[in-house]
């Protein structure tokens, strides 16, 4: 297993008004992503734990074009991933954001 | 897929999702009364197993199990619902916790029933000893609440069956319903060819392991009382129709399910394999039973009877 944290200050707040937020689940080549609405709003923070050592060059790819591409702001991602590819865990991120921005609890 | 999915009509949604293709929290979500759901001990409290990271394993943040109350045709119900695809949805020390304290809290306010959606390999082998403690606790957990009056209905069509300890909590459950994916069982077909050779059960046979251990041979054996087709919308309907079907619970009721199955034991323990099982039930032409769809399995099911509601 390898921890990986990274912090971005984004343009704006995320939408919406629910607090959290779950997608996918753990299993090879998956990953579950749990979001919530705990940070200030130009700030966005990742916590990943993945089963797949030594990818943190593609994942500070992922991760910088998601931030860039959705504005997350005022939202902690924390990830539990079972060695998904990139273009999964893009997937799951933008499906994160897109279920907290519902409006709702 | 959550999120595209969210402007299909619920009706269209329940009625074309497979439920062995849906997740745990689709499951819950599409079985209960849109909007229902709450849960208890949410990813976000973080509970997960203290065992996996000694592993240097990944861990989930409901310990891939969902469990919480919600509303089923207006009425209310517990409801637990196991993720098969997380480490083969098996058992482990905090996902076992979560479903004992359903059933315990089920047992306490007494009218009120439980769905459990198992899909499950058995108890989680990095956390055998309190894996198997569980499994321990939550059978004495149903049978107190069954005892006090409280419905408990199986639910079984994931992808990971219903196998090793979960087998055994199905077998103690008021009623279970089944689905053609759904396997019943407790050692599965790796395990019995290890233990007792490849002549006994050949577990690369996948034709005979799902007549063994399969949806249709359960149903026709009076293990689960009813089979459904796979879409949420018919595990709906089976889980409103048990609820419906379930009587009072006590020695009466014990008494004969020991008898049912002692009469079973006597009148199919010399058969080697279930198309003879189902020949000597009487059933013409008993080796087409696997290639039936579930529309025409359901009309056979139906001809040969329900499960004695004296008995379970």
């Amino acid at each position: 297993m390898e921890d990986l944290s990274f912090q971005h200050r984004v343009r704006g707040r995320a939408g919406g008004s629910r607090q959290n937020a779950l997608v996918g689940v753990v299993a090879s080549g998956n990953l579950e992503v749990l979001v919530e609405r705990t940070l200030p709003d130009a700030e966005c923070r990742l916590e990943i734990k993945t089963a797949a050592v030594g990818f943190g060059e593609v994942w500070t790819a992922v991760i910088g074009d998601f931030v860039e591409r959705y504005s997350p702001g005022g939202l902690r991602f924390s990830i539990n991933d079972g060695g998904a590819r990139p273009d999964t865990v893009s997937l799951r991120l933008a499906q994160a954001v897109r279920l907290i921005e519902e409006d709702g609890q | 897929m959550t999120a595209l999915l969210r402007h299909v009509a619920p009706a269209e949604r329940i009625s074309s999702t497979s439920f062995s293709e849906a997740s745990a929290r689709t499951r819950v979500e599409l079985l209960l009364d849109p909007g229902s759901f709450v849960e208890f001990i949410g990813p976000e409290k973080r509970e997960i197993s203290p065992h996996l990271r000694i592993f240097d394993l990944p861990e989930q943040f409901d310990d891939g199990i969902v469990v919480g109350h919600g509303r089923l045709d207006g009425s209310p119900v517990f409801i637990a619902a196991q993720e098969g695809r997380f480490m083969g949805g098996a058992f482990g020390e905090v996902h076992g916790a979560k479903l004992t304290g359903l059933l315990r809290a089920a047992r306490q306010i007494r009218s009120t029933p439980v769905l459990v959606l198992f899909d499950t390999g058995g108890v989680r082998l990095q956390e055998a000893n309190a894996g198997e403690l569980a499994i321990a606790e939550i059978m004495r957990a149903l049978m107190e609440a069954r005892t006090a009056g409280v419905k408990v209905i199986g639910l079984i069509g994931g992808r990971s069956g219903c196998y090793g300890g979960g087998g055994l909590i199905a077998g103690c459950c008021s009623a279970l319903a089944v689905s053609e994916p759904g396997r019943i069982a407790v050692s599965g077909p790796e395990v019995i060819e290890t233990n007792r050779g490849v002549e006994e059960f050949d577990s690369r046979d996948r034709a005979l392991v799902w007549r063994t251990m399969g949806g249709k041979h359960r149903r026709l054996l009076g293990a689960a009382d009813v089979f459904t087709d796979d879409t949420m919308q018919d595990f709906r309907e089976a889980a409103l129709d048990l609820l419906g079907l379930v009587g009072t619970f006590g020695l009466d009721k014990l008494k004969a399910e020991q008898m049912r199955l002692g009469d079973r034991l006597r009148r199919f323990g010399a058969c080697e394999d279930a198309v003879d099982i189902w020949t000597a039930d009487g059933i013409a032409h008993a080796e087409t039973v696997p290639e039936l769809s579930a529309d025409q399995f359901i009309a056979l099911a139906n001809r040969i009877g329900r499960t004695s509601r004296d008995a379970r």
